[in-house]
């Protein structure tokens, strides 16, 4: 919970991790990936303002004491998502697993939200083991990684026949919330990486299910709100915009903000820290404090209300993930009916 | 011999990021140009990060190979990519002319079934349809309205950069773009009519937002990667 002016805000990451990048778990052979990949996160870290830096060697393997203090501690948040990430192709032990996710599971019970994540291109051993797991965890949600290195394979779609079997099996166990990532390479190479009209497709036949598309389909925002506008259960995950553009590009940020809030609304934006890229402190301050700015090229943007800020940074996802919100972190009638 | 690497680095003003639709030179993704007393310019081209999408990362190699290579003067032209997870198959793809399909042929990274023709020309679109709100936005700004927008036609237009780039975007795409083409077009070229205004111009402007907001995390990305020196 974050209170600022009197206003309390329940706050809830829905995008986080807790990886092993550590050189002992890079594959051999495949070292010049895994450090790639670390590299390509270092990259983005430094996008934070410099006082939250981490020396590179510490921001490849975060402890479990780190996060509890960034996270719970200094951060603000109520709940935290964990997206798995598995990337075994060039991480041993995987990037971050569920297992990885769950280290803390029993400190902090429902505070602690450990998404699971299968891949279809492994056929039943994948659904076993993710079947297995949702035993463990009790998933809510899945981190779909559609552009995952597997054997052959670089990357997936949605819309791949045995994807969507496996969507239907999700959606029959009774978890609704699909995150989707889009990455930097799929397979066949000359496509557009980063489409989304899978998504598009997939989120109009599984209309039980949730898509949350991470990163507004960075860097595809435009295709991501032309579908958003018309899916009712399509969501947009902000970790990276926040991350990644409020303190690096602020004039940026305000009218990718500017449009999201137009195309898909305050009702389907849905705040992520992508811990431990950046730690949450900054981004839900930042946010909290945060106008449209009135300079003259901002005027057709709306201006954010009290409101629109506590949907975005924990009741969308209270909603879809149905944490209890105590009633003085609601928002009042009668909008708190709505929600 | 300086003019011919300052013909070089001209050359490789006109070569673009198709995503961005900037010209790789003011992108800073030119780590070295140099030229040999014989005449071999040797180029080095880097990016932001290293997974980069292939497909881009080839157009810029490939594209900046050709427009060297047709320097007078130049008698070869050597460009590589630095630092990229597919180095190894563009360069040496670039370099033997092989194409897309061919330069990924057999390797690791991934099978490539197409040229990239048709990607290039989805973003040529897109840039077309932003180029709509960088050269619409000034006369919205000044207070024109649906009926006046959709009236408008190029040679209505005070001349520009933006109004030439446009013009540009769309005789490739094959659209409209004579002075009595309208300012404000569809996808297929057709005129936007005054109802359809404002909803037009939402998707140019969000059109050019998000170009504009990936050419601001690759920029970010780049000066962290590549930073200055002494900075």
């Amino acid at each position: 919970m974050y209170e600022k002016n009197g206003e309390k805000y329940f706050v809830v990451d829905s995008h986080s991790h807790f990886w092993n990048a550590g050189r002992e778990n890079w594959v051999p052979g495949a070292e010049h990936y895994a450090k790639g990949w670390i590299d390509c996160f270092y990259g983005y870290h430094q996008l934070g303002p410099p006082e939250t830096h981490w020396d590179y060697e510490k921001f490849l393997r975060p402890t479990p004491e780190d996060f509890e203090r960034d996270v719970f501690v200094e951060g603000h948040v109520d709940h935290t998502v964990f997206q798995s990430t598995y990337l075994r192709e060039w991480y041993k032990d995987g990037f971050n697993t569920a297992a990885q996710n769950a280290a803390l599971l029993e400190k902090y019970g429902d505070r602690w939200i450990v998404n699971g994540r299968w891949d279809a291109r492994d056929g039943e051993a994948s659904w076993k083991e993710f079947t297995e797991d949702h035993k463990r965890y009790g998933f809510k949600g899945v981190k779909l990684y559609t552009a995952e290195w597997n054997g052959d394979s670089r990357g997936f779609k949605l819309t791949d026949p045995e994807c969507y079997r496996f969507l239907e099996r999700t959606q029959e166990l009774g978890i609704r919330n699909i995150h989707v990532h889009k990455g930097p390479t799929i397979w066949p190479l000359d496509k557009d990486a980063f489409d989304v009209s899978d998504v598009d497709h997939a989120a109009t036949d599984f209309q039980g299910l949730n898509f949350i598309v991470e990163h507004v389909g960075l860097p595809r925002i435009e295709d991501f709100c032309f579908m958003a506008v018309q899916e009712p259960n399509v969501y947009a995950g902000l970790s990276v915009v926040v991350g990644g553009l409020m303190h690096a590009r602020p004039k940026m940020f305000a009218k990718v903000m500017g449009e999201l809030l137009f195309w898909v609304g305050e009702d389907k934006m849905l705040f992520g820290g992508d811990y431990n890229i950046w730690t949450p402190k900054w981004q839900v301050e930042g946010l909290v404090d945060w106008q449209m700015p009135d300079d003259e090229a901002f005027t057709d943007y709306a201006k954010l209300t009290t409101a629109t800020r506590k949907k975005i940074l924990g009741l969308n996802a209270a909603r879809l993930y149905d944490i209890p919100v105590p009633a003085e972190l609601q928002l009042a009638a009668p909008e708190g009916a709505m929600a | 011999m300086t003019a011919l690497r300052a013909d070089v680095w001209r050359a490789l003003d006109t070569v673009l990021d198709p995503e961005l639709d900037e010209p790789v030179t003011d992108l800073d993704f030119v780590e070295s140009c140099t030229v040999s007393g014989d005449g071999v310019a040797a180029v080095v081209l880097r990016l932001p990060t290293f997974f980069c999408a292939p497909n881009f990362s080839f157009l810029m190699v490939a594209d900046a190979y050709d427009a060297v290579s047709a320097v007078p003067g130049v008698t070869r032209a050597e460009v590589t990519l630095a630092d990229h997870h597919a180095s190894a198959e563009i360069n040496g793809g670039v370099a033997a002319q092989a194409g897309f399909v061919g330069s990924f042929e057999g390797s690791s990274q991934g099978e490539a079934t197409a040229e990239l023709d048709e990607l290039r020309r989805a973003f040529f679109r897109k840039a077309a349809l932003a180029g709509q709100d960088r050269v619409a936005r000034p006369l919205v700004d000044a207070g024109a309205g649906p009926d006046e927008l959709a009236g408008t036609v190029l040679g209505d237009l005070p001349p520009s950069a933006e109004l030439d780039r446009m013009r540009h975007r769309r005789s490739v795409l094959g659209l409209p773009h004579d002075d009595d083409a309208p300012l404000l077009v569809h996808a297929d070229g057709s005129g936007v009519t005054s109802g359809q205004v404002p909803l037009h111009l939402r998707r140019a402007r969000l059109q050019r937002v998000g170009i504009e907001a990936n050419g601001a995390y690759c920029s970010s990305l780049l000066q962290k990667r590549y930073p200055v020196a002494g900075s």
